[in-house]
């Protein structure tokens, strides 16, 4: 096998150093009952050439010739070469966990920077280094603010992604922890304030909204967190589409933000690994879940960094820790640093007028077919949108496919009150050419068979 | 450092290089730039004008450098980290083994790693028949009927697998209240139990270690949820009572957790679905060699049997018109990497039973691209070699090591071995003084102080990945320093003396926490 690096003889040398007769002995201990007497029925060993062939017949599978529309959580935009170059490094690769300061300061570091430019772009104090992903980080962020605030209800909005509220329901449920839905406006697809304003109480703990939300809509943060504010309760943001920072203001009133950084160079991957991350006010960060790097010397007075804080973390606190997490997405962390330090100050704003260019022209290119409407136009929104159909989507979807096009995902999956209403995204990586085709293929009646 | 009086010349591994390197904010000078953007196709827009009092008006304070400058930088603090590629990494728990290269190329294949979640299946069977055999030889290996590959983590994956507990409780009549966890566990299993709203009761291990059978049976009681388990146990000792554990939990209607930390010491061997487990997890970033990437991504796979699958996450992954019980009712395994002609794999949602979500889409699939790819390399006969590799290993490391260091239990050894510095205690010299010592022998530090059970542990687990010359390096490392605490136990005491900072003020750090850069106030730092 070629990864063991022993011949039969030095594995006859060892056994007989450690004074067994066969490996037998060495499983010895299980008894016999259990021991597997036969070969696992998995697929017999593979050369190397075998193993890309599978693998490249599978990803032929999966069609790799059609645009795409989608958006709603998993965006792709450009990855910068260099992010792979450097992540595939093995001193970063091969790492473990940064426990031993000092030598993983190239880890500690990158991450160290990781928490400072997730700070700047949010507005927040602070940011840990990062959660499984942004569902989780929802659902993390919400038991902090159970922990800060003392109070044990939730008022979510209907305008945070799906997923997101499902994950959250999940890790909620054994919280005693009610999650109150509240209703969107209809006309501008933002969080009703009414609504919410009657669904805060002085029991809530945490008042959560995404911006972008769902929709693609840019939530109005200031009058959400003066609701929340006047009742007590913490504002937690969580933010699907991290690029959306470069040109969307920050959500500074918000006393948690949790985000999903996957838009920072993180390849789509049917999903992921993506890259959670929480940031928060300075006074709640012993509240905080998951690992922290912090500065610090040695004993010639070096900059150094560690892992810092750890008296919230699992490893030491058991059963009253803040979370139970352990391994996070360190490795998705320092992609998503070194794309922020590719496109840097400057990139990342413009970055963001693209997506916000390319998205503005494709919901009026595709808005101008006749019978297709564009829904929640009375608010500032990024780069998705939402448009409803006199025609079925199951049928111009069919037309855009034979065009090797994926148009926007149905809502009525998850909002059964929006038929015909389907979720657009256009990226920095969307030709306009796709989008005048889309078009095209959308204003053509179906063929009758 | 110049002026540090430690010996530069024991190990194999190079003092780390003596140059700094600022963090990028300070390195960053307007107008440099690392990017060009296409120009637009489309009509630009004006954002003040879209976006009103929703844009944003002050730039992020993001660094500004240009592309070599990048690469410089991450390629220099990269040096300042040890990696399994530059030697061994005898983690206890952690199971540090080689990454194959083949498994990053696979997963950046262009049509994997660039499918939307949201794709219509029909453009998506590549990659589900890539998650559908991978489940198929995960369920083989452990011997379970069933499995969801959505938890991104192993303590991620124990949440989901006692939210299974729960669930199954519950579809009982009572949840129950209490999860028992044994005194040598990870402290992620207390912390998962705990978010599962259940109260943690500890069960104290006999003098072997291992799970005390009489306590078990006292402290089992029909409000018991599950004992979770880990099986190797933390001090890498087989239980091998295992059969009765699981009868006394079931006799009250209890179910046994496995924590799958260890199952590098079973694969091929044992399968847990035959000695009692009910629902465990496994470590894709331990057993199954992707990488550990400074920590993290991982992959926590939770493995059950039948009666537990109604409760499964949801999306769970079917093939054709088969409903989920003929699914499960299907041989597993595989020989085949192809599952020709059986119809369309697709995710069904419809399941009224479920814990509900865990996360958002379907788990880490890039990580499942990598352990597919690992077990294709090894086949049945390489994972039966890798494991017995890892058991030979660490019993090698034992034998040569047992006449220094103090082995607090003589149990047999599986994969790891766990011995106490009680003898170098009465030197003054603890486990954290040895473990930062062995850094300038050219080693990663073995795990300190756990398990908790023993006091002042030294948990070594060298994996398969290691040669007989790596081990013995590590061997005659360890013997070094053991003589060095007799001789010179300060030198032991303020290591490491060969890196490019010093033990580093811990204590500082948390008590004034300095968590990002700002822009003033900090100066150069060095």
């Amino acid at each position: 096998m070629r990864y063991l690096p022993k011949s039969d003889a030095e594995r006859a040398r060892m056994l007989a150093e450690i004074g067994a007769r066969s490996i037998d002995d060495l499983f010895a201990v299980i008894p016999a009952e259990y021991r597997l007497a036969r070969d696992l029925d998995v697929p017999r060993q593979q050369g190397e050439s075998e193993i890309i062939d599978y693998f490249k017949a599978a990803g032929n599978e999966n069609a790799t010739d059609y645009a795409s529309f989608l958006g709603a959580g998993a965006y792709r935009h450009y990855r910068p070469v260099i992010i792979d170059s450097l992540v595939q490094r093995g001193e970063f690769l091969t790492s473990y966990t940064p426990y031993q300061a000092e030598i993983t300061q190239g880890t500690l570091q990158a991450i160290f920077e990781f928490q400072t430019m997730i700070a700047e772009l949010t507005g927040m104090d602070v940011a840990n280094a990062s959660m499984y992903d942004g569902s989780t980080g929802a659902a993390e962020a919400t038991m902090m603010a159970v922990r800060v605030t003392g109070r044990h209800k939730a008022a979510v909005a209907r305008t945070v992604h799906p997923e997101y509220r499902e994950v959250m329901a999940t890790y909620a449920r054994h919280q005693g922890l009610p999650l109150e839905p509240v209703d969107y406006d209809s006309g501008t697809g933002r969080v009703d304030l009414d609504a919410l304003d009657a669904a805060v109480t002085s029991e809530t703990a945490a008042v959560l909204v995404q911006s972008p939300n769902f929709f693609g809509v840019v939530e109005d943060i200031p009058a959400i967190a003066e609701i929340a504010h006047r009742k007590g309760a913490l504002l937690i943001v969580t933010i699907a589409e991290a690029v959306s920072l470069g040109i969307v203001r920050p959500p500074v009133e918000a006393d948690i933000v949790a985000m999903e950084a996957q838009s920072f160079g993180v390849a789509l991957s049917y999903g992921g690994p993506f890259c959670g991350v929480i940031a928060t006010k300075e006074q709640h960060v012993r509240q905080m879940p998951g690992r922290l790097a912090g500065q610090t010397v040695d004993g010639a007075g070096n900059r150094g960094f560690v892992l810092t804080l750890a008296t919230r973390e699992q490893h030491i606190r058991r059963e009253k820790a803040t979370s139970n997490i352990c391994t996070n997405q360190a490795l998705v962390a320092l992609m998503a640093t070194i794309f922020l330090s590719v496109y840097g100050k400057e990139g990342i704003r413009e970055l963001a007028e693209h997506n916000l260019a390319k998205a503005h022209y494709a919901a009026s290119t595709l808005s101008s077919v006749a019978g297709v409407k564009q829904l929640f136009t009375g608010a500032p929104r990024f780069h998705e949108f939402v448009l409803k159909t006199d025609e079925a989507p199951a049928a111009w979807s069919e037309r855009l496919m034979e065009n090797k096009i994926v148009g926007g995902i149905e809502l009525s999956r998850w909002y059964p009150e929006l038929e015909n209403a389907t979720l657009w995204c256009a990226t920095e990586m969307m030709p306009r050419e796709t989008i005048d085709k889309a078009a095209k293929v959308l204003a053509s009646v179906a063929v009758e068979a | 450092m110049s002026d540090n009086p430690g010996p530069r010349t024991l190990g194999k591994v190079r003092p780390h290089q003596t140059q700094n390197e600022a963090l990028l904010f300070e390195k960053s000078s307007p107008g440099k730039r690392a990017y060009k953007l296409p120009p637009l196709d489309v009509p630009p827009v004006n954002a003040l004008e879209l976006l009103q009092d929703q844009c944003r008006a002050q730039h992020a304070e993001l660094p500004e450098l240009s592309e070599i400058e990048l690469i410089r930088h991450f390629t220099r603090l990269s040096t300042w980290n040890y990696a399994i590629d530059l030697g061994m990494y005898p983690l206890g728990s952690c199971t540090m083994k080689y990454n194959p290269r083949v498994n990053e190329f696979v997963s950046r294949i262009e049509g994997l790693a660039e499918a939307h979640p949201y794709r219509p299946e029909s453009l998506a069977q590549g990659i589900l028949e890539v998650i559908d055999l991978l489940q198929k030889c995960l369920i083989e290996i452990t011997g379970m009927d069933t499995i969801t590959l959505q938890p991104a983590a192993g303590a991620h994956g124990e949440f989901t697998g006692i939210l299974l507990v729960r669930a199954w409780h519950e579809s009982q009549g009572n949840p129950r209240h209490k999860i028992l966890i044994p005194d040598s566990a990870h402290g992620t299993n207390p912390a998962t139990a705990a978010i599962c709203g259940y109260q943690v009761e500890n069960l104290k291990s006999n003098a072997d270690g291992g799970i005390d059978l009489e306590a078990l049976a006292r402290q089992v009681t029909d409000d018991t949820a599950a004992l979770m388990l880990t099986n190797p146990s933390t001090l890498g000792v087989f239980e091998n009572e295992i059969h009765k554990i699981a009868d006394i939990l079931h006799a009250k209607g209890a179910l046994l957790y496995m924590d799958g930390a260890n199952m590098n010491a079973l694969v091929g061997k044992v399968r847990p679905g035959e000695f009692g487990v009910d629902v465990m997890h496994l470590n894709l970033h331990k057993t199954f060699s992707t990488p550990h990437g400074g920590g993290g991504p991982g992959s926590g796979p939770v493995a059950c049997k039948k009666f537990l699958e109604p409760f499964l996450p949801t999306p769970v992954l079917v093939r054709g018109n088969e409903g989920l019980r003929e699914q499960g009712n299907k041989k597993t395994g595989t020989k085949e990497l192809r599952d020709s002609g059986a119809g369309e794999l697709h995710w069904d949602y419809n399941r009224p039973h479920s814990v509900g979500r865990v996360r958002a889409f379907y788990g880490n699939t890039g990580m499942f691209i990598r352990a597919l790819a690992y077990i294709l390399a090894n086949g049945p006969d390489g994972l039966r070699q890798t494991t017995e590799d890892a058991v030979l290993n660490a019993n090698y490391i034992r034998k040569k090591l047992e006449d220094l260091y103090e082995l607090p239990y003589k149990t047999p050894s599986m994969h790891e071995v766990v011995f106490s510095d009680k003898r170098q205690a009465a030197k003054g010299v603890k486990t954290g003084d040895i473990a930062k010592r062995l850094i300038d022998y050219g080693f990663h530090p073995y795990t300190v102080s756990f398990p908790l059970i023993v006091h002042g542990a030294l948990m070594i687990e060298p994996t398969e990945s290691e040669s007989v010359e790596e081990l013995d390096l590590f061997i005659d490392a360890m013997r070094s320093i053991a003589r060095e605490v007799e001789e010179t136990p300060e030198l032991v005491k303020t290591a490491p003396h060969s890196t490019r900072v010093s033990r580093l003020d811990e204590v500082q750090a948390a008590r004034k926490p300095v968590l990002r850069w700002k822009k003033q106030g900090l100066g150069t730092g060095d």
